[in-house]
């Protein structure tokens, strides 16, 4: 793909200054223990592992790595919390605890991101603008619930369900945790959580910030670890209900885990969503959707807009404008205000990155990736398409979680709803057109627990999120998202 | 005049139920039902993964057309279901009698099942406004979740009551547009069978519920595994059942739902929630302005 000379030249002499946040401001401990009942203790075994900047490969702090048995406090604390305090406190006073962690993030916000920003890659402005705001929301939108739980199920009296272990992925580390601990303490249980081991850092500040929000000891514990401790929060026999965020390979090894148990259980999976731009649609707005949809985050968004299909009169047009804008885009350092596209969040993901760049070429695919210079230390992958590809292809089947789009063309309507549902994921979608009657004809046929019409990657405590088929079960946000923590009774 | 005594009575051919037609199990294989006495009801089928394989496929291919149609008819034709069971309500009463349940509770679970249908065809154009929200997000987009119908529907009924369990549970899911394959019961089967009838004259559209019978333990593997089947609801097993149909349901991330416990017979298993159980949230965003 040739891109044109007269395109906007930003490579020549538009460089940018740089606009780093500073980060004089925050704390991070050279360690840091596990949260249980309300104090950092050290794990029983005393074994930590390194948390490290993707962007650096330095080495942040040291955490602990909990082992079953620090599992296991963790949830006896949680449990003695939930039976004498939590489950006993009037539900209004419970809310009020919630409204306080939401203005103590919403005071701290600052240091908050640039710690997000520096454990897991993630640009600054997304960080900032996003991920911690949108936190901050959850917790204040789900303390309001706290005293109201009656008026959202019609007929049914909800009561909690115990403790509740929650697992999380490293692609929205804070936001994540606000996700699952916000709806679970409003509807009255307590929690163990796992942050990833790859962004443990804004989890454990935020175990400290509830610390200082006086939440009585264990209603919130906060271990770290890697799969194995996962495994021991998912399997223990003192937690009522398990939620998860990550992919779906281990989502269905979560689910098979809990068969035949009474554990109740959400299941937040992988995508590959479908996002198409109809011939009528405004396309210089469309292809900003598409490089939000499917850049934002570096593409580590379980619902990214990674298949891309354009109607094939403005293939040529969408394709060319798209290439040219990602020539704008700023990788690299994610501190800096200035970047789009932060770092790769681990090593790991890069090299699974890589594998996907190759096998798309290797299947006959026609690979474009954005030029400019990369950072020499760090994890970083440039923007990229493959165009040529088909429904076959594995770049247009697996989940890459990465920076890569997959595009395709078609002709009809119902050629695009056809191939946007022939996948076994259904987390997202997105469409783009000027016809109304189009946009509900398509939102209504895509196999999709969230469709974006004009719009992508947009995210709200009030919007209920959450996948059709082997994207998940259950919901996250608004009014039906408190439905995984409670027992409706009669 | 010619006596009862005179004449020989035409004993009915039970079959299985599956895109809106009657055949014979594939498998060519039978159950022998018999009553207290040890008298022989009838052969039925004794289905088999072929023939569940081919019911899925009758409610994937009826899928579409059954989610689209409106709440509104879907209403009315569950509401033709009861009308045509009310007709028949003394057929059914004498099936279950034969089958060995007492004149009395067969008459009030025939009752009771013609008015759960009535209760599911009223909600087919409410349950909607009670679960969908807009929802009022921060930023300058309107924003807005509905129910839509899971998909396909694996019901494993209640052994017991044999012709109110089933509707019990077919009522909700048809309600909420889903197509579905359920498995009868095992003790009572023939009223369920005969319900099938009952649902061909009703305007339900072939394929939208297809009935089989059967051994549950032939079965329920196959209902738990399959990869088109998006949710199963199993109202029998004990705690080996359940986990196997937990363990199978992981391939294709399942929605599993057991109703183990019910009373069917209970004015409490009726409502709205079964409904929900088989819906998928979809949330749907737009810019306002231009």
């Amino acid at each position: 793909m040739a891109t044109k000379q007269n395109a906007l030249a930003f490579s020549g002499g538009w460089e940018y200054a740089p606009a780093p946040e500073s980060t004089d401001h925050i704390e991070v401990a050279s360690r840091y223990g596990l949260f249980i009942d309300g104090d950092f203790v050290k794990p029983e075994k005393g074994r930590y592992f390194d948390t490290i900047n993707p962007a650096t490969e330095e080495r942040l702090s040291r955490v602990a790595l909990a082992g079953a048995e620090d599992v296991d406090k963790a949830v006896k604390a949680a449990r003695k919390a939930y039976s004498s305090v939590w489950s006993r406190m009037k539900p209004a006073e419970r809310g009020k605890y919630i409204f306080r962690i939401a203005r103590m993030l919403q005071e701290r916000a600052r240091e908050f991101a640039a710690i997000e920003s520096l454990d897991g890659g993630k640009p600054i402005r997304e960080s900032r603008d996003i991920d911690i705001p949108l936190a901050a929301a959850h917790f204040f939108y789900y303390a309001g619930w706290a005293d109201k739980l009656e008026y959202a199920f019609p007929g049914r009296r909800p009561r909690p369900l115990g403790v509740a272990g929650q697992v999380i992925p490293w692609n929205f580390p804070l936001l994540m945790a606000a996700w699952k601990i916000a709806p679970a303490l409003a509807a009255g249980n307590t929690v163990v959580l796992k942050p990833a081991e790859t962004t443990p850092l804004t989890a454990l500040k935020l175990a400290e910030l509830i610390a200082d929000a006086g939440l009585p000891a264990g209603v919130v514990n906060i271990v770290t670890g890697a799969g194995a401790t996962g495994s021991a929060i998912v399997e223990h026999p003192g937690v009522n209900k398990v939620a998860f965020t990550g992919s779906t390979a281990v989502g269905k090894h979560i689910q098979k885990a809990l068969a035949g148990g009474r554990k109740s259980y959400t299941l937040e999976l992988g995508g590959k969503a479908a996002n198409i731009v109809f011939a009528d649609a405004a396309i210089d707005q469309a292809v900003e959707g598409i490089v939000n949809g499917i850049f934002f985050n570096q593409g580590h968004v379980c619902c990214a807009g990674s298949r891309l299909f354009v109607q094939e009169s403005v293939a040529d047009e969408v394709v060319e404008k798209l290439s040219q804008r990602m020539e704008t885009l700023i990788v690299g350092d994610p501190l800096d205000k200035n970047t789009d596209i932060g770092a790769i969040n681990s090593k790991m993901q890069l090299d699974k990155i890589r594998d996907y760049l190759k096998v798309g070429e290797a299947e006959g695919g026609n690979l474009y990736q954005a030029s400019g210079r990369l950072p020499k230390k760090g994890y970083w992958c440039r923007p990229a398409f493959f165009t040529g590809v088909s429904q076959s292809s594995r770049v247009v089947q697996e989940e890459i979680f990465g920076p890569v789009l997959a595009i395709q063309t078609f002709r009809t309507f119902d050629e695009a709803l056809e191939k946007a549902n022939n996948t076994p994921y259904g987390l997202s979608g997105g469409v783009w057109t000027d016809k109304g009657a189009k946009i509900f004809r398509m939102t209504q046929g895509l196999r999709a627990g969230v469709v974006w019409a004009n719009t992508f990657n947009k995210f709200d405590p009030t919007s209920p999120f959450g996948g059709y088929k082997e994207s998940g079960v259950g919901r996250e946000g608004g009014l039906h998202g408190l439905d995984a923590y409670l027992r409706l009774g009669e | 005049m010619v006596t009862a005594a005179d004449r020989v009575p035409v004993a009915k051919t039970y079959k299985i139920y599956i895109d809106g037609k009657f055949p014979r199990t594939e498998s060519g294989r039978y159950l022998a039902l018999t009553n207290k006495r040890g008298e022989l009801l009838a052969n039925v089928c004794r289905s088999s993964r072929k023939d569940f394989r081919n019911a899925v496929v009758a409610a994937r291919k009826a899928q579409p057309g059954w989610a689209k149609a409106s709440a509104y008819l879907r209403g009315q034709i569950l509401y033709r279901v009861a009308e045509m069971l009310e007709g028949r309500r003394e057929q059914f009463v004498a099936e279950l009698k034969a089958g060995g349940v007492s004149a009395k509770r067969a008459e009030q679970d025939v009752d009771r099942s013609i008015d759960r249908l009535i209760y599911f065809a009223g909600w087919a154009d409410k349950y909607q406004q009670v679960f969908s929200a807009v929802n009022p997000v921060s930023s300058s987009h309107f924003n807005f979740s509905v129910l839509e119908p899971t998909g396909v529907v694996a019901i494993v009924a209640p052994d017991e009551p044999g012709l109110l369990g089933l509707v019990s549970n077919i009522a909700p899911a048809i309600a909420g547009g889903n197509t579905l394959v359920a498995l009868a019961s095992e003790q009572e089967p023939l009223s369920a069978i005969s319900f099938a009838e009952v649902l061909h004259a009703s305007d339900v559209p072939a394929g939208v519920v297809n009935i089989l019978s059967g051994l549950k333990s032939e079965l329920l593997e196959h209902f738990a595994s399959h990869m088109d089947v998006n949710a199963i609801v199993c109202c029998e097993g004990g705690l080996k059942h359940r986990r196997q149909v937990q363990t199978l349901a992981t391939d294709n991330v399942k929605r599993v739902v057991f109703r183990i416990d019910t009373d069917w017979r209970d004015a409490g298993a009726q409502n709205p929630y079964l409904i929900r159980d088989t819906q998928e949230v979809k949330t749907t965003w737009h810019p306002i302005g231009v």
